[in-house]
């Protein structure tokens, strides 16, 4: 790999000739052009010395490839950019899921029953249907009815009200497994309802909602794969094109398999940080 | 634009017989996620620390992973080892695969519930490790399963249109294609959605009452 590097590093100066104004130098000149390139410059030899300059970073960032990026590693580059969007994508539709999931799981306690069943038809349509199919229904469908969304904007949506409706369940469980005698210990504070809910509810049942939405944000950055089908240029996309041009399949779904699961690993931890943090100064009412 | 009714009615013969092979896939898909399963789970109880840290780290693996990309993994790279299958035993694979990661789970909690003094009766009856997870452990284990099982067969159910990636002709694919054809995505699309929302609905109630069925109240 090294020697590779060398020759490529060689081959890129011997190219030189042409770049600077189809002048050939001899080796001797072009050893000084090399030397040159970090040294001052005489007006004359300005532009050989900066081509020989870029050719020397060429040919440098060829032998760093050769060296530290052996062949599944040298698609890391080209997946990389990939990855940027895949994180836009998980971290805007884990806002919009988080928002939705927070607002019908609450809907689920309303008194008014027209808040309660609209909560309740959310949930179930997008849990009752496919991601993809609403992915292909939101990007292919609504245009006909005169609503169009770029492949960003409809993956963020689609993905953050699909997460939701399962994060609204979530919710409604740890919202419910707070003890009843916390609500009434409230009541008997005169507090008032929404106190009862910021103050005295939400506080212990955040911590139940953690385990399950680190689960549920891996689940959507699995599903941001699928905006891939609806031609948004993220990881998987990128895996595809890549494999239509160089057919190393094995090795291109193999590094995005890795790169996929050292993003759902970061998830992994990092929600077990947060889960620490909120639990300083938590009394679990001798329940634990 | 408006919604063409008429449309409807004349795609719904070919996305009623496209909603069989979605059926079939995800029941094919489930046999295969109910076996893997259970190997992994026993894999994961083995003896040998190496076998059990092998095992539990491939479930993560599998289960933090997209199924799209394994779907194409296997259905891209599988032919180079001269195995070149049709693209809906490909999907049923991944599916299976994709899904053993989570029954595996169902299994080993199962498995964790049944009290230790069935472990011990089964030592004290002098029987083998076969005959113990045989006779005594998974017959107590599966019953109470059955729910949580159920659910991963409405979830394969729902993630089967991810075939329409390796051209399945499942129900995605098929309202695809009637879409290039008509340039029309919206009818088909919107029934193939109120196909998967009544069949999951029909099957949440279905999981509901297994779960009256099998899983024991306190």
């Amino acid at each position: 790999m090294f020697t590779g590097g060398l020759i490529h590093f060689h081959l890129l100066v011997l190219r030189l000739a042409p770049r600077t104004g189809g002048r050939s130098f001899g080796l001797q000149t072009e050893v000084f052009f090399f030397l040159r390139a970090f040294g001052s410059t005489h007006p004359g030899l300005e532009p050989a010395v900066t081509a020989t300059r870029r050719v020397l970073c060429t040919g440098l960032k060829q032998l760093f490839y050769g060296v530290f990026m052996p062949p599944p590693f040298d698609l890391l580059p080209a997946l990389l950019s990939g990855v940027v969007v895949t994180v836009q994508l998980t971290l805007g539709a884990a806002v919009v899921a988080f928002v939705a999931a927070f607002i019908a799981g609450l809907g689920r306690f309303s008194r008014s029953r027209l808040q309660r069943s609209l909560a309740k038809i959310y949930v179930d349509i997008f849990r009752g249907t496919s991601a993809l199919v609403q992915l292909f229904w939101v990007y292919f469908g609504l245009p006909l009815l005169g609503i169009s969304l770029d492949a960003m904007a409809a993956g963020i949506l689609v993905l953050g009200l699909n997460v939701g409706a399962y994060g609204s369940e979530v919710v409604r469980g740890a919202i419910k497994s707070v003890p009843r005698e916390q609500v009434e210990a409230a009541v008997a504070l005169n507090l008032s309802e929404r106190q009862t809910l910021w103050y005295i509810v939400l506080p212990q049942a955040v911590l139940f909602m953690i385990p399950p939405f680190g689960n549920l944000l891996i689940e959507l950055l699995k599903g941001t794969a699928l905006v891939s089908l609806i031609t948004l240029s993220e990881l998987t996309f990128r895996g595809q094109m890549l494999r239509t041009a160089m057919f190393r399949s094995g090795e291109i779904f193999g590094v995005i398999l890795l790169l996929y699961f050292l993003l759902s690993l970061m998830i992994t931890f990092g929600m077990r940080r947060l889960e620490r943090r909120l639990a300083i100064g938590q009394d679990y009412g001798g329940v634990e | 634009m408006s919604f063409d009714w008429n449309l409807v009615l004349e795609i719904l013969p070919a996305l009623l017989s496209a909603f069989l092979v979605t059926v079939q896939a995800s029941l094919l898909g489930m046999a295969v996620a109910l076996l893997l399963g259970l190997v992994w789970a026993l894999l994961r109880r083995s003896g040998n620390r190496l076998v059990a840290w092998s095992a539990t780290w491939t479930i993560e693996f599998i289960r933090s992973t997209p199924l799209l990309v394994q779907v194409y993994f296997l259905f891209y790279v599988l032919p180079s080892f001269g195995l070149s299958w049709s693209p809906l035993v490909t999907g049923v694979i991944a599916l299976g695969l994709h899904y053993s990661a989570y029954t595996a789970e169902v299994y080993r909690t199962g498995i964790d519930n049944l009290p230790k003094g069935q472990w011990e009766a089964a030592m004290a009856l002098n029987l083998g490790r076969f005959d113990t997870y045989r006779s005594v452990v998974l017959p107590q284990a599966i019953p109470p399963m059955i729910p949580a099982l159920g659910n991963y067969l409405v979830a394969i159910f729902k993630e089967t249109p991810v075939l329409a990636a390796i051209t399945v002709n499942e129900l995605l694919q098929t309202a695809k294609l009637i879409g290039a054809d008509s340039f029309r995505y919206l009818e088909p699309l919107t029934v193939v959605g109120i196909l998967f929302l009544i069949a999951s609905l029909l099957s949440a109630r279905l999981v509901e009452k297994l779960e009256a069925r099998f899983v024991p109240t306190e």
